[in-house]
């Protein structure tokens, strides 16, 4: 699509609307509400990069905790052990390169399998993660995990300023910019030729395979780049929250993840991105106003699976299509 | 000391043995991962630990042994539940929804538990401590991890001759081996499955009742037992009870040893074995 054909296309000023009013959110929005919508926004990130492999690809992983921590620990790691790196320019490439490392290993074992084997075994891969970073204690800090500073920009020092004005002002449009950025590259990859390769795999293995595409190394290719999404909003997510611990790499939080996407619904692009924020929300209220908030966020999984399989975004967009062809109709 | 580890493993191995194996049933069956087996593991644990509680020290030690049973029969209730519930109208739908389905009602569960018993833990060690110990070789070890190795002994031959001998087990075993071919030799599929899933689920229950004498029952008391199951199921082959025996040993083994010489990387290490397991053999041990 052209640059003249993103200006015809109604969805690209939507996004761009968007856009524009996301720019003006830290002056609406009081400082509590701000900080969940980043967490909202990393969150968003990571649904992106996990609907390539479960939307686009057809595989459901269980074990994108992993590459989350692995992004979330790249930065604890820099900020305890090379405190002389400790920027936001080294750090973003630092972590996506640690989870593409990552994503490669487990990605080799992990695309040898389709289906519930696959599933099980990202799962497997995940808990081991879990158990090095939960056991080597000195290095990890283990369950409870490391403290994370305030990091430099550009030699910009944020010294002497609290974690909320950071995160109230530089941080954010950083953050604005950094998901951005991944929504573009993320459209592009799913536009691509490999992009609708993947999506011919999804849908037949069996005739993708026949029409020449190598069908294990392209799963592997959307392994990594998913990896290396996930593990971005992992690191973005690490200012935003402060602190790390191990559970990062646990599945029940991979879960989370799969939760968040099927939310939103993984049929269509922006769906992830919908889901993760209102995930972040839904949690946060269940957890403020009840002890039993598992019950309360299970409870609307089981709801959801039953009644609203394609999501709220799926929902809306399944709706919409009914209300125009009622429109044609009259 | 080297006969406490080889006994540690076969113990680790004997529970393992029971998790797994009601995870492969539900797995080879049903088609389904249930994600939520752990938790049906700790109601098993709770509910076992409350009776034995309750019974205390008046009634005759032989009941106290009886009422470990209890968890295989309450749990099989909340399968039953479960089933005819939730998990019959995901037959038909996609994996991520199967397990989705299933990580809600873990979820959910987890929070019933600490809805019906608390945050506390509960001590049931009596069972344990009446056994007292046994001499092996010089070495002095509890009789009650022989008693639970001799009891998932038991189950597996129970399940083993069920599976192999009764046609009821013949059709479980048609039905995970081509669903569509069974449904059109007329076979009641629908009440076949939840058969499957109360039997899967009754193991787990059992397999919590008999640990909570030996460590007190608490929140999220299932989440490493299922790992552990998950790996077996993996290593062993996905459906295969040979599997999941072989798997069930191989991984008690591992812990054991692991605990005694490594004891820092004792899961890493587990992980990494079944990673090499799994390039080598991708489709696991004994699977299909």
């Amino acid at each position: 699509m052209g640059l003249t054909g993103m200006v015809k296309n109604p969805r690209w000023i939507v996004y761009s609307l968007i856009f524009i009013a996301l720019l003006f959110i830290p002056r609406i929005l009081s400082i509590h509400d701000l900080m969940l919508f980043e967490y909202g926004i990393t969150f968003a990130i990571v649904g992106l990069g996990f609907n390539l492999l479960l939307g686009y690809t057809g595989l459901l992983s269980f074990g994108h905790g992993a590459y989350f921590a692995t992004g979330a620990y790249t930065v604890a790691m820099i900020a305890k052990y090379l405190p002389q790196a400790y920027s936001l320019e080294i750090l973003i490439p630092a972590a996506l390169f640690f989870s593409m490392v990552l994503s490669i290993i487990f990605g080799f074992v992990c695309v040898r399998h389709t289906k519930i084997f696959f599933s099980i075994l990202a799962l497997s891969l995940s808990m081991l993660l879990f158990a090095l970073l939960f056991k080597l204690y000195h290095i990890t800090g283990g369950s409870d995990g490391l403290r994370v500073p305030l990091p430099t920009l550009f030699g910009m020092s944020f010294k002497g300023i609290r974690r909320p004005e950071f995160l109230s002002g530089t941080y954010y449009y950083f953050l604005l910019g950094m998901f951005s950025v991944s929504f573009l590259v993320m459209k592009g990859i799913v536009n691509s030729p490999f992009g609708k390769a993947l999506q011919a795999i999804r849908d037949n293995e069996v005739r993708a395979e026949l029409i020449g595409i190598r069908v294990r190394r392209y799963r592997l290719y959307s392994f990594i780049i998913s990896g290396m999404f996930v593990g971005l909003g992992g690191a973005l997510w690490t200012f935003v929250n402060g602190h790390v611990t191990a559970d990062l790499s646990h599945w029940v939080f991979s879960g989370e993840i799969v939760y968040m996407t099927l939310l939103g619904g993984f049929g269509i692009f922006e769906g992830p991105i919908v889901g993760a924020i209102i995930f972040t929300y839904l949690k946060l209220y269940a957890m403020g106003n009840t002890q039993y908030w598992m019950f309360v966020i299970g409870g609307t999984l089981i709801v959801l699976v039953l009644l609203l399989p394609n999501g709220i975004a799926g929902a809306f967009a399944g709706l919409w299509t009914k209300i125009k062809k009622g429109v044609e109709e009259t | 000391m080297w006969i406490i580890y080889t006994l540690n493993g076969l113990y680790f191995a004997a529970l393992l043995f029971l998790i797994s194996l009601g995870l492969n049933i539900i797995l080879g069956v049903m088609g389904i991962l249930n994600l939520a087996h752990g938790s049906l593991y700790a109601i098993g644990a709770f509910i076992a630990a409350w009776i034995i509680i309750t019974l205390g020290t008046h009634v005759p030690p032989f009941f106290l042994y009886v009422s470990l049973l209890s968890g295989l029969a309450g749990v099989g209730i909340v399968g039953f539940l479960m089933e005819k519930s939730l998990i019959r109208f995901m037959y038909k739908r996609t994996l991520e929804y199967q397990l989705l389905l299933t990580f809600g009602a873990l979820m959910l569960l987890e929070d019933v538990i600490k809805m019906i018993w608390g945050g506390q833990a509960y001590y049931a060690s009596a069972p344990f401590e009446l056994l007292g110990k046994v001499d092996i070789f010089g070495n002095v070890y509890p009789a009650y991890f022989l008693f639970v190795m001799f009891i998932a002994l038991i189950a597996g031959l129970l399940i083993w001759l069920f599976m192999s001998k009764t046609k009821l087990g013949i059709m479980l075993r048609a039905i995970s081996l081509d669903r569509e071919m069974a449904t059109g030799l007329g076979l009641d599929i629908t009440g076949l499955s939840t058969f499957a899933f109360v039997l899967g689920a009754g193991l787990a229950g059992l397999a919590g009742a008999l640990v909570v004498p030996t460590t007190p029952a608490l929140l999220g008391f299932g989440h490493e037992p299922l790992i552990f199951g998950f790996i077996v199921v993996v290593v062993g082959g996905l459906g295969s009870l040979k599997g999941a025996l072989v798997g069930s040993l191989l991984v008690g083994f591992t812990r054991s040893f692991g605990i005694a010489v490594f004891p820092e990387i004792e899961l890493p290490l587990l992980f990494l074995i079944a990673g090499i397991i799994l390039v080598v053999k991708p489709e696991g041990l004994f699977g299909r």
